[in-house]
Formats: C-alpha cells, sequence, structure tokens
C-alpha cells in the first residue's frame, strides 16, 4: 500500500509537467499584454523595454518556461506585475481560505448526500424517499451563484443569522460551504441512493439475511460500503467541480481565497498570479483524484490485490 | 412428524401464484432431494422455508411450514430471525457471489456464533478455524484472514458450508450447491454434505436438476413441476416405480455410462413460465399419456404406499417396465 502511495506520487511528476506546459501556453497565448497596465500613458517606448525585460518577457517562450518551471521547483512563483509582492506570499494567503471552503463543502456534500442516500434507499418509494429526491432534483438544477444569493437574501439580510460576506469568523464559512455543499449533495445523494439499491441485490445479501443478521446492519455494514465505492469516485472527480464552484463562490460572498486572487488577477492580466492559481487547481484535481484512488484501495480489497 | 414439515404451501408475487401446495417433509438425519427443471419453483421453496420470501417481493399466500412444531408462516420477522443462521442455514446456488467481497472470510463465519450463539470474538475466532478444519480446508488460519477473491470456488463453497454450520442447525437448505462448480469438485462437496447429515444428524434439503446425486445420496425425494409438487416418494421406490409420467421422463433423462451429463435436455418442450400456465394438469402439453381430462381438471394428489402423486393416471409398476 505504502509502495503504491509512493508510486502514485512519482507518477503525478509527469501529468504535474503535461499540466504546467498547458497552462503556460494557455496564459502566454492569450490576447492582452499586462505590460499595458504597467505603463503610466504617455510613458515612451524605452520605459515599456525596460519593463519588458525585468518580466524577461523578451526571451523566447521555451526559455521563459524554463525559467518558471526552475523557479517553481524552488517554490518561487515569480512577482506579482500589479501588487509588486511575491505570488507565494499571495497564494499562501488565499490559499487556506479555499482549503477550509473546499474541504468543508466536500465534507458535507459527502456527509449529508451519503446520509440522505441511504434514508432514501431505506424506505425506497415511500413518503420521505420522494421528498428527498424531489428536494435532490431541485438542488441540481439550481446554479450554485444563484443559490448562494438566495441564502445571503434569506440567512443574511432577512434573518441576520450570518455575516453577509467577508472571512473574518468562522460563522462567514456556514453560507458559502453551504452554497457550494448543497449542489454536490444532490449528486451524492443521487448516486448513494442507486448504488445502495444495486448493492442490495447482489447474492451475497440474501446470505447475510440467511444468517439472521439484523437488516439495519446489513445496510450499514455491507450495502452501504459497497455503495461507498462508486461514490468516492464521484467526490473524487467531483474535487475539480467543487474547486470551481469555490471560485464563484468565493467571489459571490467576498471571500478572500484562490477564486477572487485568480479572477481579480485574470482582470489586471497578472498573468504569474493567475499561472500560479491556475497550478494550484490542477494540484488540488490531481491529489483528489490520488486521494479517491487510495480511499478505493483501503475499501475494496480486489482493488489493492490489483495494485501488486 | 419430521423436524420440517411443508404443508401445502403456496407463494405469491402480487396477484400471480408462483407454487401452490407443495408439500413434503424432512426429518433428522435425512436428506430430501428437491428436483424438477429450471423454472419449476425449486428455489422459491427454499427462499420460503428460511423466511426469505419478503426479499424478492413475494410470500407466503396459504399453507404453513412447520419447524419442529413452529409454523414459520406465522412468526413476524424479527422471530424469524432467531431460525435463519440458527438452527435453518441456507446454502445457495453460487458460490462465487455468496460471500461479501469486502470483508475477510473469517469474519464472516464468526459473525453466526457471535450474533446466535453470544460467542466472544475470540472464541468465535478459534470455532471458526476448528469449523474450516473439519471441512478440510488447508491451513484454516491463513484463510481465515484472506478475502474471497483469493480463493477457489470449491473453497467458497466450503466456507459457504462452513457459515451455514456455524450456527449448529438442525436443518440444512442447499440450493444447487454444486451447480456452479467443478464435476470433480461437485462430488466432494456432495460428500461433505452427505457425511454432515450422516454424522450430526442433521435435515438437509438438496435442490438439485442433477438426478443421478438425488440417486446417489437422498432418502427422499420431492419433484416439482411448474410450481405444483407431482410427486413424493422414498428414494428407492421413485427410481423404482415412478408414479408421475414426469419423474419418469426425468429418470430417462439420466445420463447412462459414457453419455454426455446434460441431464435434463430429454424432455420435448420445456416449463411453462407462471405468465402462461396451462389449465388442467401443467405437464399435460408434454405428457405422452395424456388424455382429454388431463386438459381441464387439475390432478389431486393420491396417496401412495410411502408417498404421494397428482396425476389422473399415475404409472404403475408394469408401465415404468413395459
Ligand atoms: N421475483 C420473481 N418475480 C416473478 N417471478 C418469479 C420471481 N422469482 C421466481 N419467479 C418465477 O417463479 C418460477 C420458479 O422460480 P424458481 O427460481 O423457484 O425456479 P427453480 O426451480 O429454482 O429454477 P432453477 O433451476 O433455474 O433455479 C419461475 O417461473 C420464475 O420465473
Ligand atoms: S394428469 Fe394427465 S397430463 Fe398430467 S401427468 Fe398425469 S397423465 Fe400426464
Ligand atoms: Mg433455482
Amino acid at each position: 500500500m505504502t509502495a503504491y502511495v509512493v508510486r502514485r506520487l512519482l507518477m503525478l511528476v509527469p501529468v504535474f509537467l503535461a499540466v504546467s506546459v498547458v497552462i503556460f501556453l494557455i496564459i502566454h497565448l492569450i490576447p492582452g499584454d499586462p505590460v499595458d497596465n504597467l505603463i503610466k500613458i504617455g510613458s515612451g517606448p524605452e520605459q515599456r523595454a525596460a519593463i519588458v525585460a525585468r518580466y524577461g518577457l523578451d526571451r523566447s517562450l521555451p526559455e521563459q518556461y524554463l525559467i518558471w518551471l526552475a523557479g517553481l521547483v524552488r517554490g518561487d512563483l515569480g512577482t506579482a506585475i500589479v501588487a509588486q509582492r511575491p505570488v507565494s506570499t499571495l497564494i499562501a494567503q488565499a490559499l487556506p481560505h479555499s482549503l477550509a471552503l473546499g474541504g468543508l463543502s466536500l465534507l458535507v456534500s459527502a456527509g449529508v448526500g451519503i446520509v440522505l442516500g441511504a434514508v432514501a434507499m431505506r424506505y425506497r418509494d415511500g413518503p420521505i424517499d420522494q421528498a428527498i429526491m424531489g428536494g435532490v432534483l431541485l438542488g441540481s438544477t439550481l446554479p450554485t451563484f444563484w443559490l448562494g444569493l438566495l441564502m445571503i437574501l434569506l440567512f443574511s439580510v432577512v434573518l441576520g443569522w450570518f455575516p453577509v460576506s467577508g472571512a473574518r469568523t468562522w460563522s462567514s464559512l456556514v453560507l458559502p460551504v453551504l452554497t457550494i455543499g448543497l449542489a454536490g449533495t444532490a449528486l451524492v445523494v443521487r448516486v448513494t441512493r442507486i448504488a445502495m439499491i444495486e448493492a442490495a441485490q447482489k447474492d451475497f445479501v440474501l446470505l447475510l439475511h440467511a444468517k439472521g443478521l439484523p437488516p439495519s446492519r446489513i445496510r450499514l455494514r455491507h450495502v452501504l460500503r459497497h455503495a461507498l465505492t462508486p461514490v468516492v469516485t464521484i467526490l473524487a472527480l467531483r474535487i475539480g467541480w467543487i474547486l470551481g464552484g469555490a471560485v464563484t463562490v468565493e467571489v459571490v460572498f467576498a471571500r478572500p481565497g484562490l477564486g477572487t486572487l485568480l479572477i481579480k488577477a485574470l482582470n489586471q492580466h497578472d498573468y504569474p498570479v493567475v499561472q500560479a492559481c491556475l497550478l494550484m487547481l490542477a494540484m488540488a484535481v490531481m491529489l483528489g483524484t490520488l486521494v479517491g484512488d487510495i480511499l478505493q484501495a483501503a475499501i475494496d480489497p480486489r482493488v489493492r490485490a490489483n495494485l501488486k | 412428524m419430521g423436524l420440517l414439515e411443508v404443508d401445502r404451501l403456496s407463494v405469491g408475487i402480487g396477484r400471480l401464484t408462483l407454487l401452490e401446495e407443495i408439500a413434503f417433509e424432512v426429518d433428522r438425519g435425512e436428506i430430501l432431494g428437491l428436483v424438477g427443471e429450471s423454472g419449476s419453483g425449486k428455489s422459491l421453496t427454499a427462499l420460503a422455508i428460511a423466511g426469505l420470501l419478503p426479499l424478492i417481493g413475494a410470500r407466503v399466500t396459504a399453507g404453513a411450514i412447520r419447524f419442529d412444531n413452529t409454523d414459520l408462516t406465522r412468526l413476524d420477522e424479527s422471530r424469524l430471525r432467531k431460525f435463519r443462521g440458527r438452527r435453518i442455514a441456507f446454502i445457495t446456488q453460487n458460490p462465487m457471489t455468496a460471500l461479501d467481497p469486502l470483508q475477510p472470510i473469517g469474519e464472516q463465519v464468526d459473525v453466526v456464533a457471535r450474533l446466535h450463539l453470544g460467542l466472544t470474538a475470540d472464541v468465535a475466532r478459534s470455532r471458526t478455524i476448528e469449523i474450516l478444519t473439519q471441512l478440510r480446508i488447508p491451513e484454516a488460519a491463513t484463510i481465515y484472514r484472506q478475502y474471497p477473491h483469493q480463493l477457489s470456488g470449491g473453497m467458497k463453497q466450503r466456507v459457504v458450508i462452513a457459515m451455514a454450520l456455524a450456527g449448529e442447525p438442525d436443518l440444512i437448505v442447499a440450493d444447487e450447491p454444486t451447480t456452479a462448480l467443478d464435476v470433480t469438485v461437485q462430488a466432494q462437496i456432495i460428500h461433505l454434505l452427505t457425511s454432515l447429515v450422516r454424522e450430526r444428524g442433521l435435515a438437509l434439503v438438496l435442490i438439485t436438476h442433477d438426478m443421478g446425486v438425488v440417486a446417489q445420496c437422498c432418502d427422499r425425494v420431492a419433484v416439482l413441476y411448474a410450481g405444483r409438487l407431482a410427486e413424493q416418494q422414498g428414494v428407492n421406490a421413485l427410481f423404482a416405480t415412478p408414479a408421475h409420467p414426469y419423474t419418469h421422463a426425468l429418470i430417462d433423462c439420466i445420463p447412462k455410462d459414457g453419455m454426455a451429463r446434460d441431464s435434463l435436455t430429454g424432455i420435448a418442450g420445456s416449463v411453462p413460465s407462471v405468465a402462461h400456465f396451462p389449465p388442467g394438469c401443467r405437464f399435460h402439453p408434454r405428457c405422452i399419456g395424456r388424455q382429454s381430462v388431463c386438459e381441464t381438471n387439475v390432478p389431486g394428489a393420491t396417496a401412495l404406499p410411502g408417498g404421494v402423486v397428482s396425476c389422473h393416471f399415475p404409472l404403475n409398476g408394469d408401465q415404468r417396465h413395459g
């Protein structure tokens, strides 16, 4: 198992390189010149050339990439053109906020989703199931930002329970987490429910009943366990989506974080910051997939057997 | 009176009646063979005895299943669970899918004794290893920790049998326990089950469509056809003088030495499905001895010296040989 984790981490290196090339190219091939934002109106071509030279923009693309990559390896992400501070500092300030938001949203989606899915399966086709599945349908059709605005309106403006925006207190996390989490929950509920219904029809479940085990125990310890495999897969795939959701939600709730940083940098054509943000998001997706695979192996001995 | 008495049992799903007035008995130390072609209702009968019909959405609509003088059909689910796995054990057809692939073998056997006999984890563990050893599973202590996918089909079926034995049952219902296995392993498993019955005085309901196996190890035989009991007799009488034309046909299909073992393909036509049960005797479209009354009237049960037959024109010994 440890050997597997190490091997998987090593396998991420080429993927990381490929992703970094793609991000670099996207940034450098899209139109819009960051230098335009830097020079004051009316300054001459000499000033422009000086700035271009300072950021290495006069070198060839491969050279620029290698310089960037060499910096990355040392943990140096360059200097933000507009903010004039090390990009790593900006990222270090933004990342904890985004991790808290994304991580909690993932936990909420997983926790609430699995519980509701299991309950819906237990009372399959009854009124409880129908109510849950109705809510799920509603939850999966609402766009995240709209849900967020709706919740701000209800809980912050009307009821005054939680802050409207910012990230000063823990309670300011509640609404953003719910906004991202609920949309993800809908999917988890559906997958859990259907995977449990499917697992419950397997042969070995009949034999568990024949052994005289209580049905609740069969559902929780056996059927749900089998259903977790697809749920974990979905959640791992969902990490990128949740981060994307986090980007919009951070803007809607005016929270600091990777999303706000990214949007601001995009507007300012601050390409070192954009590059670094995209790289962070891509790494989160890669690590998320890895964690998903490891969980999969922890659940299913057959997956572990295939690792060897 | 036998340990298990299935008394005019009917089973239905929705408005369909799948089994009608099935009746047979088994006593301790006895093996009852339950035979019939695919779709005749053998598995449903087994599920009914184990009280598992609700799992497939079916229910007992009439009759009784008396086990040690308790009518199981009248027990509620929680009281039924005290019988299941404890006094009545169930072995399913396909050992490949009978075990939970995510749980180590040992725990799956342990749980029966812990649940029903109240053993602690340690005691249950050594007992499981003991049972696995008795079932001639080599290196039981190693197998105990392994997962189902690491075992062969024959080994898995032994584990399933170990699960059945773990509750110290009085009755085992085995639904085609060898169909999914290699021929050599089949013989071993059948031998194993037979010796358990003889040594421990268990009662065994052995579902099979292999008449060879029936002749070899059963004491009594119940023949099902299209959800009804065709005939029930002691094994010697059944093979010597089958009274029902269907039984006769089944016996005729037993491969003789050197013939291929595709045992039941010899009767023309196939078992009708529930929606297409013919009126009168359900076997009449395939019966060579049918007469016009067979097409309209359901044959009642006629007593035989050591059994019962449902046929308007039961065969006698002469016809069997004639
Ligand atoms: N859940 C169900 N819903 C509807 N019909 C069913 C159901 N289960 C079984 N049946 C029908 O009941 C009849 C008897 O089925 P059963 O499984 O008992 O046959 P069997 O004798 O065990 O056959 P096999 O040798 O193939 O295992 C079949 O016609 C089958 O189609
Ligand atoms: S009742 Fe008639 S059709 Fe049915 S088995 Fe007997 S002889 Fe054949
Ligand atoms: Mg069957």
